[in-house]
């Protein structure tokens, strides 16, 4: 076996697969879509080379920046949620009771299809007759917001599922970091005679601090990526008041058939990714990292 | 007879994506491709109807065969886009009107069917919206118009009748909303929903071709008959007119307020018909509550009650390219007669021929729909559809932030017709 494992050809050999569908599914689409860019095609007809024209209106685009701005609040809003969702964890992993039905119980919105989500949480948005609105009246709220229906706040009230939705996915991660903190070292802590908050301040955020960090960046690409309830909750709308990128670039790419277009949206998009990726794990940078 | 046909009908679903005919005896007849989107499984009614046009149509033409193919909506859509492409379209097949047919057109693959449009028997307008140039270039099978339903027990309650005259109408929104009840139920999530409205107005007050004509160029959407019509809209809902919330619901949702008589009015195209008359679906207590008007005139204004917002849906193409096209237009042709014979009583769709209603057995409401048709004087196509993709867009939009309040209503225009005004 090890001298089957140390030929580089065989090496190699095993690697192809993986090697054959990343480069099919991720690498050869994004030059692909880059290349696209360049073009004004109809996503059928003939592809005409028009050089950067798409680069440069995408960059004048007012709505293409407008969504950017959305989807860099979505990356705000979720990336504070995370704190959220650790302080929940924190609580859960300190075997309190119950602490095993709660977990499975945040974990529900992930195992529901967004498409689902999105359903619920219209009918809960129905300015007459749903949830949140009777609510409301029941604690003599006169003027109910029409939620999804308003400019002001359709995008925030997109948060909300969305918040929820990933609740599970998140504690479920800092849950399994937290349960890794050896117990020895809490011990030794607890018989120095140090209290429940500074065992979890001191002692178990740094330890799992380099999770955090994945999910700081996996809440920020998540939600520069975001699409589905946005799409069906509000299809972007109204006017354009929730539209995110990913929205925008499949509104341009297929309902309007500018698939050149909506390719040098993809690829704005992309380029934002890299950017806010690098940054992230530039502002998360600790000391520790250095070694 | 019938034995025949429905072992036909079970022959020609085995096989629903290729010839549903024997082709033993093709080799000296003459065959007619024909391609449609009415699978037996999604679409019975339609398919049967076809079918059964077709195996009579074989009969009294021994020499002609017709095979067909069928797909669903959307597979049908990418195929004919594929097929035109290498210039393989079927002799016959299905089209959507205006927009969507004219790269075929200006690609010259359609064969004009002037010789064979026989003007006086289609509804008016319908053939236009599958026209070019004053050439008609397919003929059209289904009709849609919009009327308002409205439930009647509602009306009742306050003393209220269906309104003739728009300033009737918004009496009866008045009271309706002095007494709490929603008066329309409207989503406008979908956005061409609240642009139906819009475009019963511009036509109630500027006459039906003033929106065209802002469309088509020879006039402008800055014309004062359209930005008043865009300040009707407002006066609807700063009057609380229209269901809370409308610009976050969608059609469906809004559709059931009405429904669940939440709302008393529902404005919406006659492929709504079946849930107020046929659908085993709808309790009936429900449906003997729906009546519909037609949208009310406008005090001064050049509109008339008989003019309609609505649209074809598909209508029937002959390939430029095909080697019979005699022989497809006769087909095409007979088949638009009967149809237009069948297909409210078979499948409840309109046809966009005229309907002898005396001798079919059909609910009553089709009836008087039916008789409004003959009486049409003009058929405005849905706005959106007469626009090209991207100013569809911005007319969309623009309907959604006028109805919102964001644009007023000189805003409303002057945004449409700077679109209209870039593309040229």
């Amino acid at each position: 076996m090890k001298k089957v494992m140390s030929n580089k050809f065989v090496i190699a050999l095993y690697t192809l697969p993986a090697l054959f569908l990343i480069l099919a599914l991720i690498y050869i689409p994004i030059v692909l879509s880059g290349y696209y860019g360049l073009m004004d095609w109809d996503g059928i007809g003939q592809m005409t080379f028009i050089g950067l024209d798409n680069y440069v209106t995408l960059i004048q685009d007012k709505v293409f920046w407008t969504s950017t701005w959305h989807s860099l609040l979505l990356a705000i809003f979720s990336t504070a949620s995370l704190l959220l969702y650790l302080a929940i964890s924190l609580v859960l992993a300190s075997k309190i009771k119950g602490s095993d039905l709660l977990r499975k119980i945040y974990l529900i919105p992930m195992l529901l299809s967004s498409v689902a989500i999105a359903q619920l949480w219209m009918k809960i948005f129905d300015p007459t007759n749903g949830m949140a609105n009777k609510l409301l009246e029941m604690f003599g709220v006169e003027n109910t917001p029409v939620w999804l229906a308003d400019p002001a706040i359709a995008l925030f009230a997109i948060f909300i599922p969305v918040i929820w939705q990933y609740a599970g996915f998140y504690i479920l991660i800092y849950y399994a970091a937290l349960k890794n903190v050896p117990d020895e070292v809490i011990e030794a802590a607890k018989i120095d005679g140090a209290s429940a908050l500074q065992i979890a301040f001191k002692i178990k955020l740094p330890l799992i601090s380099g999770i955090f960090k994945v999910t700081v960046m996996l809440a920020v690409v998540g939600s520069l990526k975001y699409f589905d309830l946005i799409y069906v909750m509000t299809g972007g709308g109204p006017n354009g008041a929730s539209e995110v990128i990913a929205s925008y670039m499949y509104k341009e790419a297929f309902k309007l058939n500018n698939f050149g277009y909506g390719s040098a949206i993809g690829f704005g998009l992309l380029v934002l990714c890299l950017v806010m990726t690098w940054l992230t794990s530039k502002l998360t940078k600790s000391k520790d990292d250095v070694q | 007879m019938s034995l025949a046909l429905t072992g036909g009908l079970i022959l020609g679903g085995c096989s629903s994506s290729s010839s549903d005919e024997s082709s033993e005896a093709s080799g000296d007849k003459t065959v007619v491709k024909m391609m449609h989107l009415w699978p037996e499984g999604s679409s019975n009614a339609q398919y049967t109807i076809v079918d059964d046009i077709i195996k009579t149509y074989e009969k009294e033409n021994p020499d002609v065969d017709i095979q067909t193919e069928i797909l669903g909506n959307e597979q049908y859509k990418e195929k004919i886009k594929v097929l035109s492409a290498s210039n393989e379209l079927p002799d016959v097949g299905i089209t959507w009107a205006a927009g969507y047919m004219k790269p075929f057109v200006e690609g010259e693959m359609f064969a004009p069917l002037d010789d064979i449009a026989q003007k006086d028997k289609f509804v008016a307008g319908t053939l236009d919206a599958f026209s070019f140039d004053e050439k008609t270039y397919a003929l059209p099978l289904e009709l849609n118009i919009t009327p308002v339903y409205y439930n009647k027990e509602i009306f009742k309650k306050y003393n209220l009748e269906a309104p003739k005259t728009y300033d009737e109408f918004l009496k009866v929104v008045k009271t309706l909303t002095d007494n709490k009840v929603t008066p329309i139920t409207l989503g406008n999530k979908d956005r061409w929903t609240g642009s139906m409205w819009y475009m019963y107005l511009a036509d109630r007050i500027g006459g039906p071709e003033v929106l065209n004509n802002a469309i088509n160029r020879s006039g402008s959407f800055e014309d004062p008959a359209l930005v008043k019509a865009a300040e009707e809209v407002k006066n609807l809902v700063d009057m609380g007119a229209f269901v809370k919330g409308f610009n976050g619901l969608s059609n469906d949702e809004a559709k059931g307020y009405f429904m669940n008589e939440q709302a008393a009015m529902y404005m919406m195209a006659t492929w709504e018909l079946p849930n107020y008359t046929t659908s085993p679906d709808v309790a009936q207590e429900f449906k003997d509550k729906v009546g519909y008007f037609k949208f009310p005139t406008y005090e001064g204004g050049k509109g008339n009650a008989d003019s309609y917002v609505g649209g074809p849906g598909v209508g029937l193409f002959v390939s430029e390219q095909s080697k019979v096209k005699e022989e497809a237009k006769e087909f095409v042709s007979y088949l638009v007669e009967e149809w237009g014979k069948r297909s409210v009583v078979d499948a409840g769709v309109i046809p966009a021929t005229f309907v002898d209603t005396n001798n079919a057995e059909l609910h009553p409401m089709y009836i008087d729909i039916l008789k409004d048709l003959e009486n049409a004087t003009n058929l405005t196509l849905y706005a959106d559809v007469q626009m090209s993709a991207k100013v569809a867009d911005v007319h969309l939009n623009q309907i959604q932030s006028l109805f919102g309040g964001e644009s007023t209503p000189k805003q409303f225009t002057k945004a449409q017709e700077d679109a209209l005004a870039a593309e040229k």
